[in-house]
């Protein structure tokens, strides 16, 4: 006797206490789950809804920024573009790049003059209709210095790039984008093989790797490179043999890049002899600046969807309150029986707040799997790029979770408030 | 022998608004470890509200209640939880099993509140099953079962934590008077096993198979008859 009242003697009840063991709580949640089966699966349909919406927002969402930031990179990094600007002449103003206004030299100056810029690469444009034995395929002819390929990052997957010797001594070597070499050669090697631009015969001295896309949608890789100094003489035929088309130049880093950007102009309106209040004759294009902007635009994009779907989210969250609400009515005698045979007050507000959020989860679960799979669906059939982010299921799987505690745990504080007698008696 | 159950001078006040209602009025009894006693009283005699203190599903307002040595009067809401797990046994005259849950989950309901390990759990719920004549019968759905097999269910849940007491509210109120019968010479049985038991009835033959008749008027005491 003396021994039960130190046992059960108040303080050491405290003490005594014992956790039901979570996996009970589980298994009572998942019973009183599958004994409404419909109304469980009604309930989750909000929460289904929400997360596969979020899921499938982001996934578009980054996918579509994906596209940007790989376009950002097919451009190269730190890269502005000066391309010739409109001249008036009798009143009529040519357009943009109407005229060749920038030269060579003008190149060479902003190379070794201006201290934020890397290097500087002029091309020359044309179209041309390239003709390999009885093929042809028509395409752009460009002419520029070896220092393009750095400045674009683009590299040489078969045989060798243009080097200095083939531009000082015009040679007649050309690389050839993937396209052509897929139009004109197909699986054969292009290297070595002799076509003829414009009549003029050249030999193709390497292949480059696939760019894709530019961001304006041009096939990146419909193009063929030749020495500058060539096109100059046998291609483009300008009366003024020294010009050049557009000129890319790389800053030494991003930070610089509006510094190279300032430097550029106050060159050029210096060998220009701009004066104030004249129109320069030249352009400067900033690219990555332009993407940036789509970037965040896209960003934008992405977080207004989110948003919509967060707003189904914290609706599907109302409808698990509202349906938990009914089961604690419905419930009150098991509750009342619980409590009865020992259930403390945390035990029912576990056991409902298990149950919210078993819901929840559950919904976000199948939710994940929905949204990825329309994700995908949406990718394939309207060749639309998305990105389904690990980052993006564990946040949804986690917010599915959070919701269910947030809107479970007024009901389950509902069920654990109530009075044993009470809840015992109730009809 | 000693005392199971000793109460002093309890007191009930209900206060709702302005209205006050003293449903118990100063009670004292105290049980033996191994009594069978029955409660009588119409209704609104304080039966009732002596048998939820009895049960520590309420408070006294005042008056002490001492419990298997252990005083209980003025535990908090969880202390009371743990008390009724470990310490009493409910048998309610509407069964109050769960429904569509096999008639075992039904019996370890309160191990698992006492946080017992599954196996043991589940041994522990067979045997009690098995004592109150239930055997093969362990996977069947409450609602599968008649009405006298439900209360012994009920019994069984009463009995696994092996408790102090078993308190019985009208547990035969639902029943037909043969399966009336039974149930009362299971809860014999059982007593002349040793478990003390407290029951609330209002029928002088079931109250016949108690050792001991305690009948309550407008919350006092009135009888208190042996035999």
């Amino acid at each position: 006797m003396v021994k039960i009242i130190k046992v059960f003697s108040p303080f050491t009840i405290h003490r005594l206490q014992v956790k039901m063991d979570l996996l009970q709580t589980l298994k009572i949640a998942l019973r009183a789950l599958r004994t409404n089966k419909m109304r469980s699966f009604l309930t989750m349909l909000g929460i289904i809804i929400g997360i596969a919406a979020v899921i499938a927002m982001m996934a578009v969402g980054s996918g579509a920024r994906h596209v940007i930031s790989q376009q950002i990179a097919s451009i190269g990094s730190n890269i502005i573009l000066v391309i010739p600007g409109s001249t008036t002449s009798g009143g009529l103003r040519s357009g943009s790049g109407g005229t060749q206004t920038l030269t060579s030299d003008d190149v060479r100056a902003i190379i070794n003059e201006l201290p934020s810029v890397e290097t500087a690469a002029p091309t020359v444009r044309s179209t041309a209709q390239m003709v390999f034995g009885n093929l042809n395929w028509s395409t752009i002819v460009m002419g520029t210095t070896q220092d393009l390929f750095d400045i674009r990052e683009w590299g040489i997957v078969n045989g060798r790039g243009i080097t200095r010797q083939d531009n000082d001594g015009a040679a007649k070597v050309c690389l050839i984008g993937q396209t052509v070499a897929d139009n004109l050669f197909g699986a054969s090697d292009p290297v070595g093989k002799m076509v003829r631009i414009k009549k003029v015969p050249f030999t193709i001295i390497g292949v480059l790797e696939r760019k894709g896309q530019s961001p304006q949608g041009q096939d990146q890789d419909d193009v063929v490179y030749v020495p500058l100094r060539t096109a100059q003489r046998k291609l483009v035929g300008s009366q003024f043999p020294n010009t050049v088309g557009a000129v890319m130049v790389k800053a030494r880093s991003a930070e610089l890049l509006g510094q190279a950007e300032e430097e550029v102009k106050s060159l050029l309106n210096q060998r220009h002899r701009i004066t104030a209040g004249k129109e320069p004759d030249f352009s400067i294009r900033n690219l990555s600046e332009i993407l940036a902007v789509a970037e965040q635009s896209s960003k934008a994009m992405s977080l207004l969807l989110g948003a919509v779907a967060s707003i189904s989210l914290v609706v599907g969250g109302i409808g698990i309150m509202n349906i938990m609400l009914v089961s604690v009515t419905e419930r009150t005698r098991e509750i009342g029986i619980r409590m009865a045979i020992g259930a403390r007050r945390n035990d029912i507000l576990m056991q409902f707040m298990t149950e919210a959020v078993l819901l929840t989860m559950l919904g976000g679960i199948i939710g994940i799997i929905l949204g990825a799979g329309g994700a995908i669906v949406v990718s394939r059939i309207l060749e639309w790029p998305t990105l389904i982010s690990v980052n993006s299921i564990t946040i949804a799987f986690f917010f599915s979770g959070a919701v269910g505690i947030f809107f479970g745990f007024y009901p389950a504080r509902k069920a654990a408030g109530l009075n044993p007698i009470d809840a015992l008696r109730y009809e | 022998m000693t005392n199971v159950i000793t109460l002093t001078d309890i007191h009930r006040l209900f206060i709702m608004g302005d209205q006050q209602f003293e449903a118990l009025k100063g009670v004292t009894f105290s049980v033996q470890a191994g009594e069978f006693v029955a409660i009588m009283g119409a209704s609104g005699s304080g039966k009732s509200t002596c048998m939820n203190i009895l049960g520590c599903l309420d408070r006294p307002t005042s008056g002490g209640y001492l419990l298997d040595g252990t005083d209980v009067g003025q535990m908090n809401q969880d202390q009371l939880a743990e008390i009724r797990n470990r310490k009493l046994g409910f048998v309610f005259q509407g069964f109050n099993l769960l429904s569509r849950t096999p008639a075992v989950e039904n019996v370890k309901l309160p191990l698992i509140y006492a946080g017992v390990a599954s196996k043991e759990r589940h041994d522990r719920a067979v045997a009690a099953l098995a004592q109150v004549g239930l055997s093969g019968k362990e996977q069947n759905h409450t609602s599968q079962l008649s009405g006298g097999q439900q209360q012994r269910v009920a019994i069984a849940r009463a009995l696994v934590n092996n408790p102090a007491v078993i308190l019985a509210d009208e547990p035969t109120g639902n029943l037909d008077s043969s399966t009336s019968n039974e149930i009362m010479t299971l809860f014999s049985s059982l007593n002349s096993q040793g478990i003390t038991i407290i029951m609330v009835t209002h029928e002088h033959d079931v109250a016949a198979f108690a050792g001991r008749q305690i009948t309550f008027k407008d919350g006092w005491i009135i009888g208190d008859t042996k035999g």
